[in-house]
Order: C-alpha cells, then sequence, then structure tokens
C-alpha cells in the first residue's frame, strides 16, 4: 500500500515546517499577551520618510516626530498660540536679536542623558553647520525656509543665515541670537524640524553623517533607527516590511504621561480602505478623512474632529483661453452666476465656508471689505450681454479619482458649477481627466483650458504662501498679465514691518477680488477620526495632535 | 538539458532589450511626468524644471536609455522618484508580501482547480459539470478589484471575520527573519504570528485566485475529456484496474500537460493581478507600489516593476516545459 501523492507532499511540508521551526530567535518580550486596550492602532496615508526630524517635511515623518520629541516652545493642544515646552520662558533683549530661554529642569532624554543648555546649544550648531548633502534643500527643508542659510553655504543660491549663535549661559538658560529682528521668531521654532534631540545618541549613531546623491539620499542609522528625544512616548520598532512604526509610552517623562502603552502608526494609502479598517476593527482612528465621509462616520458613533479650515477651493478662469474671459464683465458673470452657497451647503462637510478672499480667515491679512460676488443669475446674464457674450462655449475640466482636503468630490461641484453656468446660457463642454498627472498638467500650463477648479493648503498662517502662490507672476493657469500686481506683490513680500505688511496684504485681497482672475469657491475643515471608544485627543489646526492624551473610555 | 536552460536564459537579453525600448518611449509620451506627480497642486514652472533637471529628464531621450542601460547591467534599477529610496530596496522589502499572496493564489487555484476540473468532466452534463463551468466564466468575467472590492465589504467590513488590511496583525509584536511571515512565524515558533499573517492572506488570495481559477477549471475538464476518450484509459478499465489507479495513472497525468502550460502562462497575470488586490486590501507588496507608482509617473519603478515581470515569465516558463518531462515521459527537453 503505498501512501497517495498528496499524503506524501502534505507530509513533506510538515517535516520541513518542523524542521525551520525554531531555528530564529523570537524577539518577542514574555508577557505581552492581552495588550488590546492600552494599544491604539492608528492608520495614516503613507509611511514616514524619516524620523530625524531635523531632515522632516513631510506630515506623517512630523507626525511621529511630535510624538517622541519636544521643542522649546510649542504650540497650545488645540490651537495656534505659543505655549511653554522645553522652555518655560523666553525674553528678548532690546534690540529683540538675542532671546535666552530659561529651560525646565530635570528632564532626560529617553538614553537617560540629561536634558540642558548644552544639549540645546548642540542641537542649533549641529543644524547651523551643517555640510555637504546636508544643505540640500530635500533634506533641510524647514531650516532654510526659516533661517535661510547655514555658517557655510555650499550653493551661492542660499541667503544669509537668520540664526548666528547659540550659548549655554548655566545648566537651564540658553541664549539663541539671531542676524536680525525677525517676526519668526519665537513661532517658528515650534516647528518640529527644532526639535531638542539626544546629543549622545546623535553622536552614537552619525546622525549628521548623510551620504549618497542630491537625487538618491541616504541617511544614517540614526535617522532610520534611534530617533532619541525627550516626549511622552519613546521609538520602539519601524516594521517597513509590514508599513507600521510602533511607539511606546516614556514611563520617565517629565509631564503628564501617556495614557496608553503603545501607538502603532499604520499605512494604509488608500483613504477607502482606511475607512473600512477603522469599520472592521483593524485599526482605531485615522487622518484625512475625505469629506464626503464626516457624516456616515459620526452617524456611525465614530469620534469624528475637525480642525479649523487652512485651505481654498477656487474656480480659475483662463483669460489666455477663450478671448472673451479677458473682459472683466465676462469673468464678473460668471462670479454672479455661481451659487456658491449652495455648493457648500450640499456637498462640503459640515463648517464648510463660502470664501471671499484667496484665503481663510485663519490667516493674517484676510479682508472681509473686498467686492463680494452674490449669486444673480439676472445680473450675470445682464454682464453677459453688455460684454456681447451671450452665446459663449467655454472648455470646463474638471480631476476625476480624486478627493482633496478643499473638494471632497470633484464630479459633483463640476456638475453644480456648469448647471450654474448652464442656467445663465453658457455653453459648458465638459473635459474630465485623471487628476495626477493630467488634469495638473492640462490646467497649469498651456492655454486649453477656459475653466477649471484647484485648491490650495496652507504650510503656515502666511498669507504669501496662498495668494503670492496664485498670483505673483504672470502664470499659465490664469493666463493674465498684470504688472502692476505683481509690484504690489514684491512690495508687501519686502515690507518688514508686520502691522504694515498685513495692511498691504488686505489691500492686495481688495486689488484681486476687483480684477477677479478666478472666483474663491469655499474653506473646508479638514478631519481626523479616532474609534467609538476613543477619547481625550484634541484637533489641531496645524496638525499636531497629541496622541499621549488619547484613551479608551 | 543544459544547453536548452542556456539558450533560453540567453532569449532573455534581446526580449528585455525591446521591452525596454518600447516602454521608455511609451512612458516618456504619457502627458505629464514625476514632477507633476511630486508637486501636486503646488507646482510652478520653475519647481517643475528643477525637478526634472534633478532627475536628469531634460537630457535627449537616448542619454537617457543610455543611462538606464548602464545602470541594468550592473542589476540598479534606479532610485524612485516618489520615495527617494533605491527601487531595488523597495523590491526587497516587498517581494515576500507579495509571493506570499501570489502562492496563496496559486494553491488555491491548483488545488481547487484540477479537482473541481476532473470531476466537472466526469460527470459531464450532470449539475456539478453546469455549475462549475457557468462559475468559471463568472470567475473570468467579474474583475479582480471589484471582487476584492465585494469579498472585503462582506467578510471584513460587515461580517468582521477577516481582517480588511495589511499583512499582519501589528499589535501581535511578530519577529522578523526573513520578511515572508507566515514562514517567520514557523521558524520562531510564534505559532499565532504565522496563523495571524495566513489568515491575512485568505481574502485577496481567494480574489487574486479567481482568474487563475476560472481557467484551471476549464482547461482541466476539457483535457480530462479528451484524455478519458483516449484508447488506453478504456483498456486500462477493461483490465479491472480500480477507478483510482486509472483516475491517477492514466487520466489525470496525461490531461496534466496542458493545464501545467496555463498555470505558466498565468504567472505575469498574477502579478498583475497582485497590483490591484494589494491596493483593495492594502497588502504592503509590490503591487500595491506600483499602483501608487503608475499615477505617480515613477519611471524607474514602472520600468524595473515590467523587467522583474519579464523575468519571472521567462523563468516561470522555463520550469513549466522542464515539467513536461516529468508529467510526460514521452516529452524529453534538448
Amino acid at each position: 500500500m503505498r501512501a497517495s501523492r498528496p499524503k506524501v507532499a502534505i507530509a513533506a511540508i510538515a517535516v520541513a515546517a518542523l524542521a525551520v521551526a525554531g531555528c530564529a530567535e523570537s524577539d518577542r518580550e514574555s508577557g505581552s499577551g492581552d495588550s488590546k486596550k492600552d494599544t491604539l492602532v492608528f492608520g495614516v496615508a503613507g509611511d514616514p520618510k524619516v524620523l530625524d526630524p531635523s531632515f522632516a517635511s513631510d506630515g506623517e515623518s512630523l507626525r511621529v516626530a511630535r510624538q517622541v520629541f519636544e521643542t522649546l516652545v510649542r504650540p497650545e493642544e488645540g490651537g495656534t498660540k505659543v505655549t511653554p515646552g522645553l522652555a518655560e520662558s523666553w525674553t528678548p533683549d532690546a534690540a529683540g536679536t538675542t532671546w535666552t530661554f530659561k529651560l525646565r529642569s530635570g528632564v532626560k532624554f529617553h538614553d537617560g542623558t540629561d536634558f540642558n543648555a548644552e544639549a540645546v546649544c548642540a542641537n542649533f550648531d549641529r543644524w547651523y553647520n551643517a555640510k555637504g548633502l546636508m544643505q540640500s534643500p530635500d533634506v533641510t527643508a524647514y531650516w532654510q525656509d526659516v533661517m535661510g542659510g547655514f555658517a557655510k553655504n555650499e550653493d551661492p543660491e542660499l541667503g544669509p543665515s537668520l540664526f548666528k549663535s547659540c550659548t549655554a549661559k548655566d545648566a537651564t538658560t540658553v541664549d539663541l541670537a539671531f542676524t536680525r529682528v525677525s517676526s519668526k521668531i519665537p513661532a517658528a521654532l515650534m516647528l518640529p524640524s527644532f526639535s531638542i534631540q539626544s546629543p549622545k545618541a546623535m553622536e552614537q549613531y552619525d546622525a549628521s553623517n548623510v551620504t549618497g546623491t542630491a537625487e538618491d539620499i541616504k541617511y544614517p542609522a540614526y535617522a532610520m533607527e534611534h530617533p532619541t528625544g525627550t516626549g511622552p512616548f519613546k521609538f520602539k520598532a519601524w516594521d517597513i516590511a509590514n508599513k507600521t512604526l510602533t511607539i511606546e509610552r516614556n514611563d520617565d517623562y517629565h509631564g503628564d504621561k501617556a495614557k496608553l502603552k503603545t501607538i502603532i502608526f499604520k499605512t494604509i494609502s488608500d483613504e477607502n480602505a482606511r475607512k473600512q479598517a477603522l469599520r472592521s476593527g483593524d485599526i482605531q482612528g485615522y487622518d484625512l478623512v475625505g469629506p464626503a465621509d464626516v457624516e456616515p462616520l459620526k452617524k456611525e458613533g465614530f469620534n469624528v474632529l475637525t480642525r479649523p479650515a487652512f485651505n481654498i477651493l477656487y474656480l480659475a478662469i483662463n483669460q489666455k483661453g477663450n478671448p472673451k474671459l479677458a473682459d472683466l464683465k465676462v469673468r464678473q458673470a460668471i462670479a454672479h452666476a455661481l451659487n456658491r452657497q449652495a455648493l457648500v451647503d450640499s456637498k462640503l462637510p459640515p463648517g464648510a465656508k463660502v470664501a471671499m478672499n484667496f484665503f481663510p480667515d485663519t490667516v493674517e491679512g484676510w479682508n472681509g471689505d473686498v467686492t463680494k460676488y452674490d449669486y444673480d443669475p439676472a445680473k450675470a446674464k445682464a454682464l453677459l450681454a453688455e460684454a456681447g457674450a451671450s452665446n459663449l462655449t467655454l472648455r470646463f475640466h474638471y480631476p476625476t479619482e480624486v478627493t482633496r482636503p478643499y473638494m471632497p468630490n470633484p464630479k459633483d461641484i463640476f456638475e453644480l458649477l456648469s448647471a450654474d453656468l448652464k442656467a445663465v446660457g453658457i455653453n459648458v463642454q465638459a473635459i474630465p481627466l485623471k487628476w495626477s498627472p493630467d488634469y495638473l498638467n492640462a490646467t497649469t500650463s498651456g492655454n486649453k483650458h477656459d475653466l477649471h477648479f484647484l485648491g490650495w493648503t496652507g504650510d503656515y498662517g502666511d498669507a504669501y504662501n496662498f495668494i503670492g502662490t496664485f498670483f505673483d507672476r504672470q502664470k499659465d493657469e490664469w493666463g493674465f498679465n498684470n504688472p502692476a500686481l505683481f509690484t504690489q506683490f514684491k512690495d508687501a513680500d519686502t515690507t518688514a514691518d508686520v502691522a504694515a505688511r498685513t495692511e498691504k496684504y488686505k489691500a492686495l485681497n481688495k486689488t484681486i477680488m476687483d480684477f477677479l482672475p478666478g472666483v474663491p469657491i469655499s474653506h473646508s475643515p479638514p478631519a481626523i477620526v479616532f474609534g467609538k471608544d476613543v477619547t481625550g485627543v484634541k484637533a489641531s489646526p496645524l496638525t499636531d495632535e497629541r496622541y499621549s492624551s488619547a484613551e479608551f473610555k | 538539458m543544459f544547453r536548452f536552460i542556456v539558450r533560453r536564459l540567453l532569449q532573455l537579453i534581446p526580449t528585455l532589450l525591446g521591452l525596454s525600448v518600447l516602454l521608455f518611449i511609451w512612458l516618456r509620451r504619457l502627458p505629464g511626468g514625476p514632477e507633476t506627480a511630486i508637486l501636486g497642486e503646488r507646482g510652478t514652472p520653475e519647481t517643475r524644471a528643477a525637478i526634472r533637471r534633478n532627475l536628469g529628464l531634460d537630457e535627449p531621450i537616448l542619454v537617457q536609455y543610455a543611462r538606464f542601460l548602464r545602470r541594468m547591467i550592473r542589476l540598479d534599477l534606479g532610485t524612485s522618484t516618489g520615495t527617494k529610496r533605491a527601487v531595488t530596496t523597495e523590491f526587497v522589502e516587498r517581494f515576500p508580501g507579495t509571493v506570499e499572496l501570489t502562492v496563496m493564489a496559486l494553491v488555491l487555484a491548483v488545488g481547487i482547480g484540477i479537482p473541481l476540473g476532473y470531476l466537472a468532466a466526469r460527470r459531464r452534463g450532470q449539475f456539478l459539470d453546469h455549475a462549475s463551468v457557468g462559475g468559471s466564466l463568472i470567475g473570468i468575467c467579474i474583475p479582480v478589484f471589484f471582487l476584492a472590492y465585494v469579498l472585503k465589504a462582506i467578510f471584513a467590513e460587515n461580517l468582521g471575520w477577516f481582517p480588511s488590511s495589511g499583512r499582519q496583525d501589528p499589535t501581535i509584536g511578530a519577529t522578523r527573519v526573513t520578511n515572508f511571515f507566515v514562514l517567520d512565524g514557523i521558524m520562531t515558533r510564534e505559532w499565532d504570528a504565522a496563523a495571524d499573517a495566513l489568515w491575512h492572506l485568505v481574502l485577496p488570495g481567494i480574489a487574486l485566485a479567481s482568474i487563475p481559477l476560472a481557467i484551471i477549471v476549464r482547461i482541466t475538464r476539457a483535457s480530462v475529456l479528451e484524455v478519458l476518450n483516449e484508447d488506453f484509459v478504456r483498456t486500462a478499465e477493461a483490465k479491472g484496474l480500480t477507478e483510482r489507479t486509472v483516475r491517477r495513472r492514466h487520466v489525470l497525468r496525461n490531461a496534466m500537460l496542458p493545464v501545467a502550460t496555463s498555470i505558466g502562462l498565468q504567472a505575469g497575470l498574477l502579478l498583475s493581478g497582485a497590483v490591484l488586490t494589494e491596493t483593495v486590501f492594502a497588502f504592503s507588496g509590490i503591487g500595491a507600489f506600483v499602483a501608487e507608482s503608475i499615477s505617480q509617473r515613477d519611471y524607474p519603478v514602472l520600468m524595473g516593476f515590467i523587467m522583474i515581470i519579464a523575468v519571472v515569465y521567462v523563468l516561470v516558463n522555463l520550469l513549466v516545459d522542464l515539467s513536461y518531462s516529468v508529467i510526460d515521459p514521452r516529452v524529453r527537453v534538448r
């Protein structure tokens, strides 16, 4: 009686399994039994790129950095106000160029070394004296954004450094000197990029040894495996194969200790897949909630938190497309034809607002006293008739397969807007295109487009970051040339005095809304969601959520 | 035998060259480039030009192709424009997941497909026959993407029987050895980790198996029907051999040749199916990575992926040809 082949196969597999079993060490800690209730698995849209916050500029790297590291000053929980971090107080000298920071005492890094003034200076000196690839804009984006340059600039394009020197006066007093007065200080020091890291760990793991080439940057062991800070969580493991990053409670934390033992960030790039993972219990929260999902998730009992809106959706009008669009009356007609309030009420998440300027009112320089274009189809028709454009046909591009924080459902938005335009006698030729890169390409270059919509999410609260990006020079997206406007931008940008600059941005907003290069449509608040039994986290307009406050009910 | 293998491997070179030329031209003819995808709505003409320069995309296409070839010879696939890491590193990290998934799908397709096809042929015209033929037609017609989505909605979201995403529950805290999670679990005797990894493979495995399963059922059925009508089967039955012996020694063995061929041809299909399946199940393999790379216009990743598919395809079919001589001694490779 011969054993049949399937039986032989199964036996062979079993033997093989037994042969390899136990041929590798398990590195589990014993007693890691039922840890479900002190572990939060949180879904994120992408992998972090690097764990050394000095090199990080992507949201997912910063999310991890904000839990593991601390900065001298930090935003208040759920707000934007500057509050004490590792420094208890800070005062400028009479000239306003040297700031004295009084540091917290008794704080330790995760490797057991002391946090003190010398550690602060070791960090600032490391950034300021960066060499080689550490000066690449891909590596130290935020330092260059805030401070401009380095001790020795290797690229002539880099400007002079705003930072001058760091002096440790005693263990808990540190002086930061700057080359000029700047409104950025101390607020910019809240950025995770200015996290204070353990000098010992940085030395031990070669933190400044960035190698490779500009297009193929290789980070040292410190930045991939050993980030060491003072925060409420310690870095535990980054499982690249399973796309998860684990941090665990720092029991020696100087402030309120984290309520949960472990937080796991799990990468699920597809928005829908994140939602399903939340529903099926794989994860207990996720970020970048699709605006269309906000209400359904609330109804199901999930804790949806809304961050204050920091974005803009606009309808762009290309004056190089159809020649009629260069006529201001036609642009005004388009603005009056659109029922923006109806769009906000029916298609955008709760808390969304109709836009009056090309940036939200949370940014300095916003102006409520600009020309407003109310929904008025009759006026729109009259304006079109005056301009001799009663039988206008416009190519209207809209994107498919995408949701952005400022536009949850482009197709629905397109249908509402094009119905409004048709109602006043404008013929609309619909041109749907795939968002990346087809749509972006078609709408931002050449002149084959007449109308399209696009938007922007702010990097930080700065007017130029919005309107300067759109209108400070001639661009294919808008197709107009308005030297007076471009000069006005230059003037505002180079004004040092904050109050005067704010006034200039207000004036700019007025100019823009009179010239009407496009129609600002709406601001939508982005959302973050947690499981039904997860509480404690406050939404932050700067995406500075603190997972140490999270707990299970 | 040895010369046969060498000759087949040498054939890879012109195949890869031709493929890479076509792909190189096609990718660069697509509208938009990696710079548009990287910058999103934040692109100015200057920043886009700077990125193109950085990636060497401003040079003549021949120069770019020559650079690509020089790298290929050193087995270097370049750097992903999206993640800024070496393409080979990205693939090596993600490769185990895709292998686990395709093996799971193949095991399901072969393990269910061959017996089902055989039974359908033996009971020709009966209910089981109609059901499996009809079912396989549905299996071929339903897009993998849709099936994956439906499976996930029913069994993960609503019933909660299976996980909806990933390769393993991260709270298990499994030890990593080879990054083949099932194997790692066995090697370290973390049986729960191995079981959990297997559990994560079930739904995506079924989705990915649907098309190959349908094809294997149909080919097995047709092939068995043909063999059943052969004289030697009637002879074997007339000799009074048991049905089991006839089935195994005579029918199945002879019917397996076309089935083996079709399995080889489906290797490419499985890899392209993995792109969709992995995307739906947020399964960190090569497929999901490539899906992202398409919209990112990540040229190096896409070139590398197609090159690897081509190599896998040729190797699998070489193995299939070699297996003929095992299945059917009359076939001898030279």
